[in-house]
């Protein structure tokens, strides 16, 4: 055993493994907070919707859509006088953080618009001819009526992210898959190489099994 | 207080409820847009639903229905005209007016729109949560009552995917009499069930508008529900209110050609059938339309004597319209005084058409 894992240091592992769920519980909860408003945004002024505004939603779907496509590395590199001034370093996982969220937002407010999609029409008409307030009908009916769907587009944006942390080794933000890049990669120990990428499958699963029980709590269907 | 002043005492001294219209709708019309044109899906039409009545609206799919009763909460706005509702005018309602005034109109839907996350009793005690005028445990009283009144007692902490469509639409029914509404709108609210629990459903409607006195406006493509249970009728057709009127008057005597086919549905009359009949007898043919307490009495045979004719049934039905019986009777009369027994049966109310 010994001798198969002659190269992997344990505590630096462990460190590692640390600064990937500190990137993701982080870059998650921001995630979160500003995509759900954005998905929210983009749903209502989407076409046929409750507040449809044609060029209002054109040019933030165009905007959502540009950070989408920009590969996450290049987002890392252009984002850092951003990120400086936000967290005042561009280095580790602080400065990971800024990049991850802003590659990740778009995304998870796409997914989120989507679910909202999926509630029923009549629900919302249902809501509003209780007299309900726009914001009664949002917080109300729209939103517990999509929490499946929001949940399973938090588990995909989580298992996204944490792709996107085995990037940010760039800035020196360490975590798992810089881990697996620097030794596992460069130096050829495959060993550390295997004990990361096996981590990090750990952690995929953990993600999606939690995530999938959570949606099936919440469905009532 | 006397008599006289108190509200709706009127109705004490006439044989019929005096009618006073709780929805009017002055030269009402809309159109949507659709591709950049305007697209007319109700014509303009004046419109009167009097007080405590069930109010049947039927048409094809497509005719309209929908447009003109999501009118009266404006879920949709018109493109021209007036809608009064409750004494107040809905085209001039602001937001928070407009949010008050809805809570005065119940909605029961199709396919129901309950929110599948929330169980049977949090989704009845919605409205009044909403409206946020009442405290939780009033609020948990009332939705007790009110799950009571529908018959789900067992049902209440259940979540609508775990109940059957006539269960679902019952859910629908509590939720909506939750803040005391005057008006119920209900949008082909039995189409999504089978024939015994729309039975079910359209008898739980009833008796909601005997014992509460509350006014429904009822959509549906089938006849038949318009005879079980509406006082007043109006058929939609293409946009246009091509006929309107007591349910009695316009099911027994249908005028326009769309009305006719509905009632033609409900009666399985088969018009081929029907002249093919006509062919195997001699004689006049008469349609008699007995309606009210004529329907009981030994007429046919009385007036078959005393005029000398003879005569064969060729088809009948009898049945029900809300509550009071009707019958109708195709009949071909041979010989004796056909111009005595045709007085005759006028004389003691029958509606008499000719046929052939
Ligand atoms: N929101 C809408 N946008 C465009 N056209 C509509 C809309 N709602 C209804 N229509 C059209 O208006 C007409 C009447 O529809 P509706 O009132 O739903 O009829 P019904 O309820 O009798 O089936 C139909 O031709 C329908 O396609
Ligand atoms: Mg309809």
């Amino acid at each position: 055993m010994e001798a198969l894992l002659i190269n992997v240091d344990w505590y630096e592992i462990g460190i590692a493994t640390l600064e990937t769920l500190l990137m993701l519980g982080g870059s998650l909860l921001f995630t979160v907070i500003f995509g759900l408003p954005l998905g929210v945004l983009l749903f209502l002024t989407g076409p046929k919707q409750l507040f449809q505004q044609k060029g209002f939603y054109a040019i933030l779907s165009l905007i959502t859509n540009i950070l989408r496509s920009l590969p996450f590395i290049i987002l890392l590199i252009v984002m850092i006088p951003v990120t400086v001034m936000i967290t005042g370093t561009s280095l580790g996982v602080a400065g990971a953080i800024p990049p991850l969220v802003v590659g990740a937002t778009p995304f998870f407010a796409r997914l989120v618009e989507t679910a909202l999609r999926e509630v029923d029409r009549g629900i919302i008409e249902a809501t509003q001819a209780m007299g309900a307030t726009t914001k009664q009908i949002i917080f109300n009916a729209l939103l517990p009526e999509a929490r499946p769907g929001i949940i399973a587009a938090t588990t995909v944006t989580a298992i996204t992210l944490v792709s996107y942390t085995a990037m940010a080794g760039v800035v020196g933000a360490g975590g798992l898959g810089d881990l697996a890049i620097r030794f596992g990669y460069q130096r050829f120990q495959t060993d550390v190489m295997v004990v990361t990428v096996l981590l990090l499958l750990v952690l995929v699963q953990i993600l999606q099994s939690v995530g999938d029980r959570l949606v099936v709590h919440y469905s009532r269907k | 207080m006397s008599v006289e002043s108190r509200p709706g005492a009127g109705i004490l001294f006439f044989g019929k409820p005096k009618v006073i219209p709780v929805i009017k709708f002055h030269q009402v019309h809309k159109a949507y847009k659709t591709e950049g044109r305007m697209i007319p899906a109700l014509q303009p039409c004046d419109l009167e639903i009097p007080a405590g009545q069930i109010y049947g609206l039927i048409g094809h799919s497509g005719a309209g229905k929908s447009t003109l009763l999501r009118l009266i909460n404006r879920l949709e706005e018109p493109s021209g005209g007036r809608i009064e509702v409750a004494g107040q005018e809905v085209t001039s309602l602001q937001a928070e007016g407009l949010r008050a005034f809805r809570r005065q109109v119940g909605m029961i839907f199709q396919h129901f729109n309950l929110l599948s996350s929330k169980t049977v009793a949090e989704n009845v005690a919605m409205p009044l949560k909403l409206a946020g005028q009442m405290s939780s445990s009033a609020i948990a009283d009332k939705v007790a009552s009110l799950i009571k009144r529908v018959g789900l007692e067992e049902h209440a902490n259940k979540y609508p995917a775990q109940l059957s469509g006539g269960q679902k639409q019952r859910v629908g029914i509590a939720r909506a009499l939750s803040t005391d509404p005057k008006i119920l709108l209900c949008d082909e609210a039995t189409s999504a069930l089978d024939p015994q629990t729309t039975g079910q459903v359209l008898q739980l409607l009833a008796e909601i508008n005997r014992d509460l006195g509350l006014t429904l406006v009822l959509i549906t493509h089938e006849m038949d529900v318009i005879r079980r249970i509406c006082d007043q009728v109006a058929v939609l057709d293409a946009g246009f209110i091509v006929e309107q009127g007591p349910v009695a008057e316009v099911f027994l005597h249908p005028q326009h050609p769309t009305t006719k086919r509905f009632v033609q549905e409900a009666e399985q009359i088969d018009e081929q059938e029907l002249h093919a009949d006509f062919a195997q007898v001699e004689g006049r043919i008469l349609r008699l339309t007995f309606h009210g307490q004529t329907t009981y009495e030994p007429l046919l045979g009385r007036v078959a004597r005393e005029a000398g004719v003879d005569f064969t049934i060729l088809s009948g039905r009898i049945d029900r319209i809300r509550e009071v019986p009707y019958g109708q009777l195709i009949v071909a009369f041979n010989g004796g005084e056909l111009e005595q027994a045709m007085e005759l049966l006028s004389a003691s109310d029958v509606h008499l058409e000719v046929m052939r």
